[in-house]
């Protein structure tokens, strides 16, 4: 007789659920590996029908994505000769490369515009926690849930006034000016996830560490925050997902100059409207920032998304 | 090294009066047990002193400077707190050297390790100091937060009870220990506890508190032998003080109510009798509990008694305490 116990699942049980969670996580990636492959797909396998699953790999999207191409007589091809193997791609194709293009910038602009407004949510979103959390403030409840509400407004809606405001003291187009906005509308999420975190740390150990003759802002640096590390990985996450994904505000209030990604990947598109691979290319490498990020900090933001539920 | 006084000091926490109108002077090098049920303002008591708390009325006084303005940091304390007091992201010894790090106190590192080590091996806990703060046991966390008192030379410790969660033999070795530091360093101890043995052995005064008031300060000796009332005399005494109506007994004064025994204050063999129900060996002490008048008596007997359930034992009060009909003593 093999032992039995009623909380650990059977073997059988144990594999039909290793199964489903297999099946369901491949259901869910699909589009996102259907998005890689486009990438590597020529232009014409890309919008094959029916569509292609084995096809033969091109960098053409990705070229096409970095650069700007002219179309080139058969005597100027012939007079530059393609020296490297983005040339070779171009050139068979009757073009030749006129410069860079400018996703490299608009790329650079959504690292600096996300992760800069991250950086500052989390900053005054845990510094504002804390006092919410151990001060008595007048109104705290009323403030708090005045904080909640500047999130429930859509965009669109304050798109307008944000924009006349932002001519005013020239913060148009520009990266100070997004990251601003981006860290005003997230940090209300900022201050009410980390308020639920800091709540959680017993004050004890800060009131320990003002009789062992520290200042209350040193025993915050060296007893509330290591103690926070899980609540502002996952804070911090959930703030570059917002900023790093934003579309309505970059639409409206960014032109040139501060343009980050969103906007900008569906105009690779061409005037042709069929360099979907160059769209894909662009897509795939828009990803990458934040799964690296989500992947540095998994271990706490498995933790942070349960809510200090299956705390200690 | 300080003497702590408290004037006037008045606690409120909502409606709740935490600590009302408290005046009591700590001497310089004494120990002082606190003892009073839970909600009579022990803690409350230690807080303010700390300076975690400010009182909503009064003045607290360390060597006759005001400290009511002073940060906890700036009044040079160390506590001992009931529970959650190690710091859970550091060893056990990074917590040690914690204080010893402190803007106030810089300690040089190797003063640091020498001080930890000699607080770690006079608590046994010297083999665990790289352990992580949460992978200790009760007992050992307990040990390590009366450590982080330990390594610095405060003007005084305060401490919450400290030994509460530890087994029988590690806390009779360390209220050694902790008296033997008190007397040898002369420092000032401010000791909250809900243990007799605790109180009477280590104490040099003790305070009774209810409900935020201090009835009695004195000696426990005087506190044990001299209480001022019904309250004060059952704070203290093993078992515990029997309380009877006045008039079970010939010889009550006007205006008794009840009529306090110890077990000292009933001789047995003589006057009336009462009734053994039972007898309980407990290694120390013997006890028996008796039945008179349909009045339950407990009182401590010779440990090699022949005295069995059902039997008879002629009980007199000897110099038995009087108290009034609020509690208060009255002979």
């Amino acid at each position: 007789m093999s032992s039995y116990s009623i909380t650990e699942p059977s073997r059988g049980m144990k594999w039909t659920a290793g199964l489903l969670v297999v099946a369901y996580a491949l259901i869910t990636l699909l589009p996102l590996l259907w998005i890689m492959a486009t990438g590597f797909k020529s232009t014409n396998d890309a919008i094959a029908y029916p569509p292609k699953v084995f096809f033969e790999p091109t960098l053409e999207g990705y070229v096409n994505l970095f650069t700007i191409q002219n179309r080139a007589s058969a005597e100027q091809l012939a007079e530059n000769p393609a020296t490297t193997w983005y040339d070779r791609i171009v050139q068979d194709k009757g073009m030749v490369i006129s410069g860079p293009s400018r996703f490299g910038e608009m790329f650079m602009n959504s690292v600096i515009i996300g992760f800069g407004s991250t950086f500052l949510s989390v900053v005054l979103g845990t510094l504002a926690a804390y006092a919410f959390s151990r001060f008595r403030v007048p109104l705290k409840d009323d403030l708090m849930f005045f904080i909640l509400s500047t999130r429930m407004m859509p965009p669109i809606a304050v798109a307008i006034p944000i924009f006349l405001m932002f001519r005013a003291v020239g913060l148009s187009d520009t990266h100070a000016g997004m990251i601003l906005l981006y860290t005003a509308v997230n940090l209300s999420l900022a201050v009410w996830l980390l308020k639920g975190f800091i709540d959680e740390i017993p004050r004890e150990y800060e009131e320990a560490a003002l009789i062992d003759g520290y200042t209350r802002f040193q025993a915050f640096v060296k007893v509330v925050l290591p103690q926070a590390a899980t609540g502002i990985a996952s804070t911090a996450i959930f703030c570059l997902i917002f900023a790093w994904n934003e579309y309505a505000f970059a639409v409206l209030l960014t032109s040139g100059n501060a343009q980050t990604a969103p906007p900008f990947i569906p105009t690779i598109i061409g005037n042709t409207g069929r360099d979907w691979p160059a769209v894909a290319a662009g897509a795939t490498i828009f990803l990458v920032p934040v799964m690296v990020f989500t992947i540095l900090l998994r271990k706490h933001l498995l933790r942070g998304i349960t809510f200090g539920a299956v705390r200690k | 090294m300080a003497e702590i006084e408290l004037r006037g000091v008045t606690k409120r926490y909502g409606a709740t009066v935490a600590l009302s109108d408290l005046s009591m002077t700590v001497p310089d090098g004494a120990f002082v047990v606190l003892l009073g049920p839970t909600g009579a303002g022990k803690t409350t008591l230690l807080r303010l002193v700390s300076g975690l708390e400010q009182p909503d009325e009064g003045e607290i006084l360390i060597d006759g400077q005001p400290v009511t303005d002073l940060t906890p940091a700036e009044r040079n304390l160390a506590m001992v707190f009931q529970q959650y007091s190690l710091y859970p992201h550091m060893t056990v010894r990074e917590n040690l050297a914690f204080p010893l790090r402190s803007p106030r106190l810089r300690t040089p590192p190797a003063e640091v390790a020498r001080k930890v080590t000699e607080v770690a091996t006079m608590l046994q806990i010297a083999h665990k100091l790289e352990n992580k703060a949460t992978a200790l046991s009760g007992g050992e966390m307990q040990r390590v937060s009366i450590g982080r008192a330990l390594v610095r030379q405060p003007a005084a410790y305060l401490m919450d009870e400290p030994l509460s969660s530890l087994d029988a033999k590690l806390r009779a070795d360390l209220r050694i220990e902790l008296k033997g530091i008190q007397g040898n360093s002369g420092a000032t101890f401010v000791y909250v506890t809900h243990d007799q043995v605790e109180a009477m052995t280590m104490a040099t005064h003790v305070g009774i508190l209810d409900q935020g008031r201090l009835v009695q300060f004195a000696t426990p000796r005087q506190v044990y032998e001299d209480p001022v009332s019904l309250y004060a005399a059952s704070r203290l005494g093993q078992p515990r003080i029997n309380i009877l109506p006045a008039d079970l007994f010939d010889g009550a004064p006007a205006g008794a109510a009840s009529i306090g025994l110890r077990p000292e204050q009933i001789v047995q063999g003589e006057g009336d009798a009462s009734r053994v129900i039972r007898v309980e060996h407990l290694g120390d002490q013997t006890r028996v509990h008796l039945s008179f008048r349909d009045h339950e008596i407990v009182t401590v007997t010779d440990p090699h008694t022949p005295l069995r359930a059902g039997d008879s034992l002629r009980i007199r009060p000897e110099r038995p305490h009087y108290f009034d009909t609020d509690g208060a003593r009255i002979a």
